[in-house]
């Protein structure tokens, strides 16, 4: 049975002054019960402990009444009269004085609710042995809790109606029609929560059943849902299917490694493999819903080439050498001596640590090599950009003056500027679009290069921006009074927005100058922890500026260090320049693919001239295998730590599994560190968030991000966008969709399928020009794509996904923001 | 007949015939605007247009005219349900989507006399300030269709439709919308969301159709012969009207008397009229037979018997003896019918028919027929009727709408009158009747 969650204390941190509800008191079974006007008896029969049964109803879907599971008897409505026929507690609300009698004291209620159960087996097969449902089937729990023993439909020669066995919906979601109790909660799903209305009701009476259009898939990022939801084994996992019951599943909560929102999952296992991941509950975050990433994608951690031992090269004497399994101790002398002989030394952790694995990383900058040359960012990134995170974002989170999930709702305007939701934060677009359905709803205005699916979806409006130009449009947001830019807007800034010059600059200054509130999006589960971690050139832990001296002496103090050096350190796009010129000589490199950096040639090209390269990592990779130490790193299953979300939350996580083949970043750099002679001073993750907590939050002055003109001459890793904007051809526009070609999702076919595909959109005009295949050139390689026609796409924008073909736009292609020349291709 | 009905029969107003919708049937081309216009039709429409809108929806209200649909409820006090003061548009619907089994009035209306609905849409929309209006036709009646069609393309030409009419500053545009063959889309709420394109399903309720109803817009859903009663009612005014009739159940009504009857057909009649009347008037029971059972208002209502012959035929006669008015379809049955095998075949209307939203129906309806055939063939056992009786009591008032419990009427009503022939079936194992001999040709071979 589905009931709604318990509210979690409101830990948002904005000013929200509670509304004064009004309420109303009902007597349930004879219970008098207050509960706010409008309630649905259904849910105050929840608060005084009555579950009534039920099939259709769903907290977060809107009531539908379909299955009638829940009737009640009503002797009094409130005003004196009963209700002659018993009502469905889903969709009748509480009306002051109103009297209810469910199946505990009715035996009117409990005999409809008898009979609508039988009525329910009548056509549902007896496979509970064989369904994946089977042990946690509300259907199966309520046919016990509800139902008779005996079916009087069998026993008097009942013939059910037969369907063939699963039809597939989509890639990942196949439907058993024989098991549907056609209760809609699919359906009112996929239309109500993530507006993807690719299925619906078919036929009519018992042939009534659940379909797609011929030709025409669930293709919605956020499909799984829908077999979380099923209250019967209808809808099931393609990749889950039959593979385990449900009571043999040890569950452990976890936390959504996909991207930056943090959403509740629920991980089920079984002798020491996941089996499959479900949504958690949490109303403050992800409610109830997950993208199909964070359901599908964790066969990666499973990948045949997953690193399970430590390596170390055995130089020849021509200076190549092979890798070769080594102990765990002597992996940590080579890489100390490797690194001590090296000098210089940069460190790229990458965005997909827990905030205790990235403090390890920035201690161990700082503690064992004595260098600020550390950044998080594997990704193209400005000089701009790390000025905005210490000033804007660092430290602010729910009750700090952060934007929340609530925030989202409550606003009036919400701008969206480099940030595609639906593609880049899954939990972000669902909370808009419920913010949008409301009335009055938030309206949202997107500052992109074109009108997106999920921006229809969110009945957004385009703010048409060319890459490059988003500075621009934010500067004249505020300036109109249509755009409404207020006290109660928030906007939302995308990581992307590092590429396009003086764009963050201007969200800070529409913020400062409007009073809207403003956010920055990540798109890494672990970049907002890198932040909070000082994994970042500027910044210490805690959002200490390395600027300041009190800052520097804070840490130092904790750290048991004379002093810590007082400027900052070089950023990514610096460390991989200084590793090609020589100044650095040492490398330690986490999670880090050489096709997500701003230039993937220059990275390769800093790879080799290296002298000394420690790596961590999940699996072999280019990287790795150029490495002259690899330390297999534990993934989020082996390890307790904590995602930070967008919004600044910390989601802290337990280890589901304990697998001795791979350590925590944290105590692989704590091990290293101590054979330098230099320990960090813990090793394990809770004396990691022992010394972070320690350490706290810096209270002193920021060192402010310049709003004055947002024509800062900012070093832009995507450089090539100033000196080639007058050159003509096409500005680059790109993203990562949210299935594609990343390597964590790895493994599963399936969800891959349901990706959407690589194609180029472009205006009408182009299309006209050069017809429905495109090649692609620009300074760094060519691709040929399937054109599409963008409504509202200017002729001089071509859009591309960034990692859905090939090695990806910025290895094959150009970085974004730049100009690529268009041709027609022959097919 | 107990004291109480020979009360209610005594105090009938009239029991002759009434014709005013079918006043014109038997004319030459009775369906064209000529002779509709040359008996006196859209005279009613000039005078509407110069009276207030409120004081139409008031002299309907007086009339005591109630929807024709079935319900009964008061039409004009529907109307009045239309908040005014919503500047969202207000539509009228008519709905025309009559597909019970043995409903037949609304069809030959619309075949005989469509200008009557048309102007009746008129001065019903203008009531309530309608600028738009629907008439949502059965889509199997194809001829009907083209006919209201037709009649609608006219009144256009005539200036009765469109901007402007007849100079008083009013504009109405009709559409005329073709059903997708379901009968649950005579269900008010699914008719709406037919209309709108989507699936035919109903819709919760609240907020119901006149606070939000077609495009979330007030909206007055009324049936083909309510909204065709209209033009009298203003024409003759609302005393007229509430001259016939009963106290509570006021005007007249058409009958549409079908089955072992002489001369089946429909007929125009003052509400509270009785079917011992209506079949007298209609040249009695087919000859050599006598009346088994009957329904009232089409199969969704509770049958009734032969005792039943005098109960008036209004909705407070009728619901007491615990059926329905309905639509007076008056399906005749005599003696040849087994009663087993027509609540059989209606079961399998509704089982058919059934849209499959809730369980009790979608579930409910294909058990019935299962345990009803069986039952037809002589299969079972006597606590099979129980079970039966039992499963119509977890349909009946536990369905989303109306169509669960019309379903349950056949088979409760006939097991309670002829609850012996069930129990025959089983003794005899099988049907005792020969289904030929109720056929209408059976007694013309037999003398042949």
């Amino acid at each position: 049975m589905t009931t709604t969650p318990e509210k979690t204390a409101q830990s948002s941190g904005t000013e929200n002054t509670p509304v004064a509800v009004k309420t109303v008191t009902v007597t349930i079974d004879g219970v008098q019960v207050e509960v706010p006007e409008n309630t649905l008896v259904i849910r105050a029969a929840e608060q005084i402990g009555v579950q009534i049964p039920r099939f259709c109803d769903h907290p977060l879907l809107a009531p539908v009444g379909a299955c009638r599971q829940c009737l009640v008897d009503v002797p009094d409505a409130g005003n004196g009269r009963g209700f002659p026929k018993p009502q469905a507690s889903c969709t009748l609300p509480v009306a002051d004085g109103m009297v209810v009698s469910t199946q505990l004291t009715s035996p009117v209620a409990d005999k409809a609710q008898q009979g609508v159960m039988e009525f329910l087996l009548v056509n549902h097969p007896l496979d509970c042995p064989v369904c994946d449902k089977g042990g946690e089937c509300p259907l199966q729990n309520q046919a016990l809790s509800n139902g008779r023993g005996e079916s009087r439909f069998s026993t008097s020669g009942g013939v059910k109606r037969t369907f063939p066995k699963p039809i597939s919906i989509s890639p990942v979601v196949l439907l058993d029609r024989e098991r549907c109790i056609v209760c809609q909660r699919c359906t009112r799903f996929a239309e109500e929560i993530p507006g993807d209305p690719f299925i619906a009701l078919v036929e009519r009476g018992a042939q009534q059943q659940i379909g797609i259009a011929e030709g025409e898939p669930f293709y919605s990022y956020f499909s799984g849902n829908v077999i979380q939801i099923c209250p019967v084994g209808a809808l099931t996992s393609a990749d889950y299917r039959f593979r385990s019951r449900p009571f043999d599943l040890v569950s452990t909560p976890a936390v959504g490694e996909h991207d930056a929102c943090g959403s509740a999952i629920r991980v089920d296992h079984r002798r020491g493999k996941v089996m499959r991941r479900l949504s958690g509950e949490d109303a403050e975050v992800n409610e109830e819903w997950i993208t199909d990433k964070d359901r599908f994608g964790f066969h990666y951690l499973t990948a045949e080439d997953r690193l399970t031992y430590p390596q170390v090269r055995d130089r020849s004497e021509d200076g190549a050498g092979v890798l070769r399994p080594a102990s765990w101790t002597e992996a940590f002398a080579v890489a100390a001596r490797g690194l001590r002989e090296a000098g210089a030394t940069g460190v790229l952790p990458g965005g997909r640590l827990t905030v205790e694995d990235a403090y390890a990383y920035s201690a161990f900058a700082r503690i064992a090599l004595g260098t600020h040359d550390v950044d998080f960012r594997a990704r193209p990134l400005s000089a701009e950009e790390t000025s905005f995170l210490g000033a804007e974002v660092v430290l602010r989170g729910p009750g700090g003056g952060g934007v929340t999930y609530a925030d989202l709702e409550s606003a009036s305007t919400v701008v969206l500027a480099g940030l595609e939701p639906e593609d880049e934060a899954g939990a972000i677009f669902l909370r808009l679009r419920k913010a949008t359905r409301r009335t009055p709803g938030t309206r949202v205005l997107a500052v992109a290069a074109y009108s997106t699916r999920a921006l229809r979806k969110l009945h957004g409006t385009l703010v048409q921006a060319a890459p490059g130009e988003e500075a621009e449009a934010l500067q004249s947001l505020g300036t109109r009074a249509d755009h409404g830019i207020g006290k109660d807007t928030v906007v939302l800034v995308g990581e992307r927005l590092a590429t396009s010059p003086g764009a963050l600059t201007a969200a800070a200054a529409l913020a400062a100058r409007t009073g809207a509130r403003l956010a920055w999006v990540p798109r890494r589960a672990g970049d907002r922890g890198a932040l909070e971690a000082g994994c970042l050139p500027t910044l210490l832990p805690g959002g200490r500026p390395v600027t300041d001296a009190g800052a520097r002496v804070d840490v130092a103090t904790a750290w048991g260090l004379d002093s810590l050096p007082e400027t900052p350190g070089r950023d990514a796009d610096q460390i991989v320049a200084a590793l090609s010129s020589g100044e650095l000589r040492g490398l330690v490199v986490g999670g880090v693919d050489p096709d997500d950096t701003a230039e993937p040639e220059a990275f390769r090209e800093a790879l080799r001239a290296a002298s000394f390269v420690v790596a961590l990592d999940l699996r072999e990779t280019e990287v790795t295998q150029a490495a002259d130490v690899v330390f297999p790193v534990a993934a989020v299953t082996d390890k307790a730590g904590t995602f930070v979300t967008w919004e600044g939350r910390p989601r802290p996580f337990e280890a589901v599994f304990t697998n001795p083949q791979a350590l925590p970043d944290s105590r692989v750099l704590a091990g290293i560190a101590e054979e330098l002679g230099r320990p960090l001073g813990f090793r394990t993750v809770p004396e990691v968030r022992r010394q972070l907590e320690q350490l706290g939050p810096w209270d002193g002055e920021r060192v402010a991000h310049d709003v004055s003109g947002p024509e800062t001459s900012a070093t832009s890793s995507a450089g090539g966008v100033a000196d080639s904007s007058a050159s003509g051809g096409y500005a680059l526009a790109t993203w990562k969709q949210l299935l594609d070609l990343g390597t964590m999702q790895d493994g599963d076919e399936h969800l891959r399928a349901t990706a959407r595909p690589a194609l180029v959109r472009v205006s009408a005009a182009t299309y006209e020009e050069h017809g429905p295949l495109l090649t692609l050139t620009g300074d760094r390689g060519t691709i040929t794509l399937p054109a599409e026609v963008a409504a509202d796409i200017a002729d001089d924008v071509v859009w591309v996904p960034a990692r859905s073909s090939g090695r990806g736009v910025l290895a094959d292609l150009a970085s974004p923001g730049s100009r690529v020349t268009v041709t027609g291709a022959q097919a | 007949m107990s004291e109480q009905q020979t009360e209610q029969t005594a105090g009938r107003t009239t029991n002759t015939l009434t014709p005013v919708l079918t006043d014109i049937w038997a004319d030459e081309q009775s369906w064209k605007l000529d002779t509709y216009t040359r008996r006196g039709g859209y005279r009613a429409l000039d005078k509407a247009l110069g009276m207030a809108p409120d004081d139409i929806i008031t002299a309907v209200k007086d009339s005591g005219l109630r929807g024709r649909g079935g319900a009964g409820f008061p039409t004009g006090m529907k109307w009045s349900f239309i908040p005014q003061d919503n500047p969202k548009p207000k539509y009228l619907v008519v709905n025309a989507d009559e597909s019970e089994p043995g409903t037949c009035k609304d069809t030959p209306l619309l075949m005989a006399n469509p200008h009557v609905l048309v102007e009746g849409v008129i001065i019903s929309s203008f009531a309530i300030r309608a600028n738009k209006a629907f008439i949502y036709v059965r889509g199997e009646i194809v001829h009907v269709i083209r006919r209201v069609q037709a009649a609608v393309a006219e009144a256009y030409a005539a200036g009765h439709l469109g901007k402007d009419i007849h100079g008083s500053g009013y504009d109405l545009d009709v559409v005329v919308h073709a059903g997708a063959g379901a009968y649950i889309c005579g269900e008010e709420t699914a008719l709406l969301e037919g209309l709108e394109g989507r699936r035919g399903q109903p819709r919760l309720r609240p907020p119901f159709p006149a606070v939000a109803g077609l495009y979330a817009s007030p909206t007055v859903i009324n049936n083909v012969e309510s909204i065709a009663s209209v033009p009298s009612i203003v024409d003759n005014g609302a005393a007229w009207f509430a001259s016939m009739g009963t106290e509570k159940s006021k005007g007249f009504g058409i009958f549409s008397l079908s089955g072992h009857v002489t001369r089946p057909g429909q007929y125009e009649a003052p509400l509270g009229v009785t079917l011992r009347e209506l079949i007298d008037l209609a040249g009695g029971i087919r000859e050599g037979h006598e009346l088994k059972f009957w329904t009232p208002g089409g199969s969704s209502t509770p049958l009734l018997t032969a005792e039943h012959l005098d109960v008036p035929l209004d909705f407070e006669g009728v619901a007491s003896v615990k059926s329905m008015l309905g639509t007076r379809a008056l399906q005749l049955f005599d003696e040849t019918t087994c009663v087993v095998r027509a609540v059989l075949r209606w079961t399998e209307f509704y089982k058919h028919e059934s849209c499959g939203k809730c369980t009790p129906c979608r579930e409910g309806t294909w058990w019935l027929v299962q345990t009803l055939s069986n039952l037809e063939k002589g299969i079972g056992q006597e606590s099979d009727l129980d079970l039966l009786v039992d499963q119509c009591d977890n349909i009946l008032g536990r369905s989303f709408c109306a169509l669960g419990d019309g379903a349950t009427s056949p088979i409760t009503s006939s097991i309670q009158f002829f609850r012996d022939e069930y129990l025959r079936h089983l003794t005899e194992g099988g049907c005792p009747f020969d289904p030929a001999r109720s056929t209408l040709f059976a007694d013309e071979l037999e003398m042949a």
